[in-house]
């Protein structure tokens, strides 16, 4: 089994955000940046698989030469070899394109990755690079299981879930609870350190959408604080005040 | 030209959220000066059909083909490709859901089109094609120009309100081409819970976390949804103690939802479960701890133990009929 894991380099889900630059730009001042927490979930997977069936597990990440922390993390974890795309992740469309490009003469079984980034939450690169090869592709992806050939896989729907069948090669979104998260130990941290980190240059894509700038949301006003012992009074708050009821 | 809207149903009803996508169809068709044309694939009653015609729609086509039964991604984008270029649509609409993800990146890649999830406002036509994304979970907004001439939009739940008026569509039958290269995802099994208030779709979530103690004590959860006609929820330890159904926890590796009124019944509001509420109109949280950090994120706060807060509020909930 021949896995490619797509990881994405975003700030940790506490990270208090904020923009510089007359809101063009993140500000990164005292942000840390982890693998994407989906992306994380199909890491874990990915070498469950291996250890379960043999094979290889690489991991992509298209982004700058700052993202290698991440990426070394994600060998630390129990990748064999990581592939980086040098080249800014603008948006799902340019990144998706970047990965199929790479992907296309490698023939890889599987083609994991998170169900969304938790920067940018678009939710599309799956559904681009499965269109772009040419295979299949499902998300969100809670359970997947190779059986003669096939992927199973148990997929999240509104209230429920749904089991579907894949022929391979696929791309599966991945999201909780589809492996434990791992988390790396001494040897994996030393081995990492020397396993394999190719850079290619990324390819020409042409873009059709522009990032312009970025806003913070309104600030919230203070909590309105109701009495424990007369908490029906909410309910005229919530219908004449608020008037969601 | 025209804007083409795909509408989704559950259970042989439209959903909620499609109609407020009909809806945004509509207003931007207005701004355009043309029409929106609404698909919609599967078997819905009359009454169904014409209520798109109310929300704005002046066209439906109809599609219902029986190997379109199941949302298959690759199928329906093929689909609604085949539609947007019958009805010569440059800007296609749809609701994001848990199977809209894959179907609008297909699509775009169908039509060339640029794409932005997540939009939350009506596009700013004044120079160029300005839309409003929300990203980083609900903490942030980006600007987007769509520089393409055609262009693809999911729209978040709740961003945008669904108005019934009393306009009405014409219906036309749509029997699109298929491919047997788009079918090679199957689903075997649907396992759904039945009778409920679809989280997604609720005006209302009830939560509960681990601050009710145990499954047994679900019952004040439940008994307060019931009587606001709300969905249940929870927080991440409760599913993974096994209280509660994996599909009701609601937070960034969970279930996001964006309802008039969130309700939080002793959930701490820990970031990670925040991430997945923070786009709900207004918060009210129960909490015996003045200091949980949820209070932060509430519009109304309750501090109180929620076994002598929570019975109050079902009986006045009740009365409120
Ligand atoms: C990567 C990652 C992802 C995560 N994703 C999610 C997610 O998607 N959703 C999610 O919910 N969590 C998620 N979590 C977990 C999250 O960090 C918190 O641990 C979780 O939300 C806490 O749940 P809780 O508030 O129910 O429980 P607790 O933290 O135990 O809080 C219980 C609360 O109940 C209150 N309480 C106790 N007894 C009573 C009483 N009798 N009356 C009133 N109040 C009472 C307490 O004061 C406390 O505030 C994630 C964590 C990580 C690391």
């Amino acid at each position: 089994m021949k896995i490619l894991v797509c990881i994405s380099n975003v700030p940790d889900t506490t990270s208090k955000i904020s923009f510089t630059d007359n809101n063009t730009k993140l500000n990164t001042s005292g942000i840390q940046f982890i693998i994407g927490p989906y992306d994380e979930y199909a890491l874990s997977r990915a070498i469950e698989l291996k250890e379960a069936a043999g094979g290889t597990v690489t991991v992509l990440n298209v982004g700058e030469a700052d993202t290698e922390p991440t990426i070394r993390k994600a060998l630390a974890i129990g990748a064999d070899d990581a592939i980086r795309i040098n080249a800014f992740p603008k948006d799902a469309f340019y990144v998706a394109s970047q990965i199929a490009a790479v992907a296309k003469s490698e023939n890889y079984d599987l083609i994991l990755m998170g169900r969304e980034s938790i920067d940018y939450n678009s939710g599309l690169v799956h559904g681009i690079v499965g269109e772009l090869l040419g295979i299949p592709s499902v998300s969100p992806v809670m359970k997947l299981d190779i059986e003669g050939g096939k992927a199973v896989m148990s997929r999240e729907i509104e209230g429920g879930k749904e089991i579907v069948e894949a022929s391979l090669p696929l791309v599966a979104g991945c999201q909780e609870p589809i492996a434990e998260w791992k988390i790396p130990n001494m040897r994996g941290i030393m081995s990492a350190r020397t396993k394999p980190l190719k850079v290619v240059e990324p390819a020409d894509i042409t873009d059709n959408i522009k990032l312009l700038n970025y806003e913070l949301p309104a600030p919230k006003g203070a909590c309105k604080m109701i009495d424990a012992s007369t908490p029906e009074k909410l309910f005229d708050l919530l219908k004449n005040e608020a008037k969601v009821l | 030209m025209s804007v083409l809207v795909f509408v989704e149903g559950a259970g042989g009803e439209i959903k909620k959220s499609s109609l407020e996508a009909v809806g945004y169809a509509s207003a931007l068709a207005k701004k355009i000066n043309t029409q929106a044309v609404a698909l919609v694939i599967g078997k819905y009653s009359d009454d169904q059909i014409n209520s798109l015609g109310k929300y704005g729609a002046s066209k439906v086509l109809s599609c219902k083909n029986d190997k379109l039964s199941q949302p298959l991604p690759m199928p329906y984008a093929s689909v609604i490709a085949e539609a947007a270029k019958k009805e010569n649509a440059d800007t296609i609409i749809l609701s994001r859901s848990s199977v809209v993800d894959a179907i609008a990146s297909r699509l775009a890649l169908k039509l060339g089109a640029g794409i932005v999830t997540n939009v939350v406002d009506l596009p700013d036509l004044s120079s160029g094609f300005k839309v409003k994304k929300s990203i980083y979970t609900g903490k942030a907004f980006a600007f987007y120009d769509l520089t393409s001439p055609k262009k693809v939009i999911t729209i978040s739940k709740n961003a945008f309100s669904a108005v019934e008026g009393n306009g009405s569509a014409t219906v036309e039958a749509f029997d699109p081409q298929l491919s047997d290269s788009d079918y090679k995802v199957q689903i075997k099994e649907t396992q759904k819970a039945t009778g409920d208030v679809l989280l997604t779709e609720a005006d209302i979530v009830v939560s509960g976390g681990r601050g009710l103690k145990g499954p047994e004590n679900w019952n004040l959860v439940i008994d307060l949804a019931k009587a606001l006609g709300a969905a249940t929820g929870c927080s991440k330890p409760v599913s993974d103690l096994d209280w509660r159904p994996h599909h009701e926890h609601v937070g960034q590796t969970g279930v996001k939802v964006s309802p008039n009124l969130y309700i939080a019944l002793g959930i701490s509001g820990a970031i990670q479960h925040l991430a997945g509420v923070n786009s709900s109109k207004v918060i009210v949280v129960v909490n015996k701890d003045p200091e949980a950090p949820f209070f932060k994120a509430a519009d109304y706060g309750i501090v109180g133990d929620v076994f002598e807060v929570v019975p109050k509020l079902i009986e006045a909930a009740k009365a409120l009929k």
